[in-house]
């Protein structure tokens, strides 16, 4: 499960955002909404421990993050917490399978070969398995880039803004993925997004509205639905 | 997946840059091979060649000319020296031994060189096949003559004169192969050995003009050169200074002059290994600029694999094993180049009947190349390194 308690983050010079409280059950949605700027990524980094809270509390899968020390930080996200960036950034310098390989990397593992065309099955490209990610296409590569966010099974699937600058099919079809996916996996999933066709589809989610009341000024200020 | 697969894979990702900067570290690293191959060779065969002589003594002229042309056969000697002299200075008690040494002739480039069993023994040269000279015109081949001329025991051959071959054929004095020597890695192997009787048979039947002038002809008798041992070390300060003053020989210390050899080959070498130098310090900057590029093509990707879960100091290790792929690649390949173009060069003076080197040798002193190659590589990726290390995983969810 995910829970805040009077969560705030401090650029080092800039504004400090301050949070409303969180509790999301393991297994739930959670939608970040809030303007482009408003702090959506930052929530975000600072759930996959890529970034500590000035103040208050925050726990991810169990682990509160204040209590966490940075050398084991890196393993720990690895292990428990699955990323899909607005770009998705596969290298283009390795294949499909290799790029999946990178998880394993990452985490200090083993290439296991037979769990990266189970995860690119799961999600219908283990036909790609060789090709680099520039012969894709948009869809195949938000695929991809999904496979190898679950490869090691996460609790939790953070993904920012994954529908933008998608037509309504592709978003439709991208939505759908990443709900099946997070389900099948059992990961609590968290999404940020500022995307209408994202917020009536999930209306039933829970959401964290993200807002700036003025950039440079501290006090942007976030509420539960 | 291993940081050392990972490394390889992203090093041939961008295969031209690689293997450019691959072949600029291989061309420095096979040139300092050369030159520590070379370098030995040359003073092994200088050890081996001069063991045991203490003193050359020919005609007044250049002391290294005869030193070069005496002991090492690379070089022609000053003039000849009366035999009279030498038989004199053989009775001189601070000599312990002399050997004669008759040059003139050759055969197809290998010289011929009239002399005493005492050479042979001095190098301790075994017999592979046949026997030693037992009257004059027999000869006994070096190992690496046998080798190049195709000549057996019991067949024949005839010298030309002059010691660098294409001269005028002495067609009517044949020499019969009475022996073949076992290589002895020494100048002998290059040589064509026979009494010096031989030669002066040869050179009086050449000018000869009746048998009424054989005693002068005898009397005037010579030999090119003598190879002396000392008796005692005092005989090192008193014999030179001697034949020196005292005769119409010149005495030359071998000790003295592959010395100053060795000083004017050595800046020749010196500049060679400042070119290899350069050309490793031009391979480690180009190291640094590819890598240090892909950290800058890379950055998205170090700072996913951030995002992955993976350490600052994977990151930093991730730039440094691509540069250490390219240190070894270049290692074996600039080891292995270094060997072949010793090779080149090993033939070159073979085909000029000069001092044997050989591309197949190996020395201890190579295993200084991959150590100098992974140190070139690692300073080149120290500084991509530690910009890997600083890569922030929140770049990218920034980024749009």
């Amino acid at each position: 499960m995910i829970s805040s308690r009077a969560l705030q983050y401090r650029y080092a010079n800039g504004p400090e955002l301050r949070f409303d409280d969180v509790a999301l059950p393991q297994g739930g949605v959670l939608l970040l909404r809030g303007a482009s700027g408003s702090g959506k990524s930052t929530w975000l980094a600072l759930a996959a421990g890529l970034r500590r809270p000035s103040a208050g509390q925050l726990t991810v899968a169990g682990q509160d993050m204040a209590q966490l020390p940075a050398a084991a930080c890196d393993a720990w996200r690895a292990r428990t917490v699955g990323l899909l960036p607005q770009r998705l950034h596969l290298s283009d310098a390795l294949s499909v399978a290799d790029n999946l390989a990178l998880a394993y990397f990452a985490a200090g593992l083993p290439r296991d070969a037979g769990a990266i065309e189970a995860a690119l099955a799961a999600l219908g490209v283990a036909q790609l398995a060789r090709r680099k990610p520039w012969q894709l296409s948009g869809g195949q590569a938000k695929r991809v880039a999904l496979a190898r966010a679950v490869l090691l099974a996460p609790k939790v699937l953070l993904a920012d803004e994954p529908t933008a600058s998608l037509d309504d099919d592709s978003a439709g079809d991208a939505l759908t993925l990443l709900l099946e996916t997070a389900r099948r996996c059992g990961a609590s999933l968290v999404m940020a997004t500022h995307d209408a066709r994202v917020l009536a589809a999930l209306a039933q989610a829970q959401t964290l509205q993200i807002r700036v009341e003025s950039r440079g000024q501290p006090a942007p200020v976030g509420s539960v639905a | 997946m291993r940081t050392l697969a990972l490394s390889f894979r992203y090093l041939w990702a961008r295969p031209l840059a690689a293997a450019l900067n691959l072949l600029l570290l291989s061309l420095g690293l096979a040139s300092m091979t050369l030159l520590l191959l070379i370098s030995e060779q040359l003073n092994r065969a200088f050890e081996r060649d001069l063991a045991g002589i203490d003193l050359v003594v020919g005609a007044k002229g250049s002391p290294m000319q005869l030193i070069l042309a005496g002991v090492f056969h690379i070089d022609v000697p000053p003039g000849n020296i009366a035999l009279a002299e030498v038989d004199v200075l053989q009775k001189d008690p601070r000599v312990a031994k002399l050997i004669p040494l008759s040059l003139g002739d050759s055969f197809r480039g290998f010289r011929l060189v009239g002399t005493t069993a005492d050479y042979l023994h001095h190098y301790r040269a075994t017999l592979a096949q046949g026997d030693l000279w037992r009257t004059p015109m027999q000869t006994v081949l070096g190992a690496g003559v046998a080798l190049a001329t195709g000549l057996k025991v019991g067949e024949h051959f005839v010298g030309a004169h002059g010691l660098g071959g294409g001269g005028r054929a002495h067609d009517d004095e044949a020499f019969a192969v009475s022996g073949v020597l076992a290589p002895c890695q020494c100048v002998l192997d290059r040589l064509i050995l026979t009494a010096t009787e031989s030669v002066w048979q040869v050179h009086e039947q050449a000018h000869a003009q009746g048998e009424a002038d054989q005693p002068a002809k005898q009397a005037g008798r010579e030999i090119t050169m003598a190879l002396i041992q000392y008796a005692s070390p005092l005989a090192a300060v008193t014999l030179p200074r001697h034949i020196n003053r005292a005769t119409g020989m010149q005495a030359a210390a071998p000790a003295v002059e592959v010395t100053r050899l060795l000083r004017m080959v050595g800046v020749g070498t010196d500049v060679l290994r400042g070119f290899a130098l350069v050309l490793l310090l031009t391979a480690g900057l180009s190291v640094f600029i590819a890598l240090w590029n892909a950290l800058r093509e890379r950055r998205a990707d170090l700072a996913m694999l951030r995002m992955l879960g993976a350490s600052p100091g994977k990151l930093a290790r991730l730039l440094m094993c691509e540069a250490l792929w390219l240190a070894l690649l270049a290692a074996a390949l600039g080891l292995a180049g270094g060997h072949l173009m010793t090779a080149l060069v090993g033939s070159m003076l073979q085909s000029e009947r000069s001092l044997p080197v050989s591309g197949g040798l190996t020395v201890a002193a190579e295993l200084w190349i991959p150590l100098l190659a992974v140190l070139v590589a690692m300073l080149a990726a120290l500084i991509p390194a530690v910009g890997a290390y600083r890569v922030e995983a929140g770049e990218l969810l920034d980024a749009r």
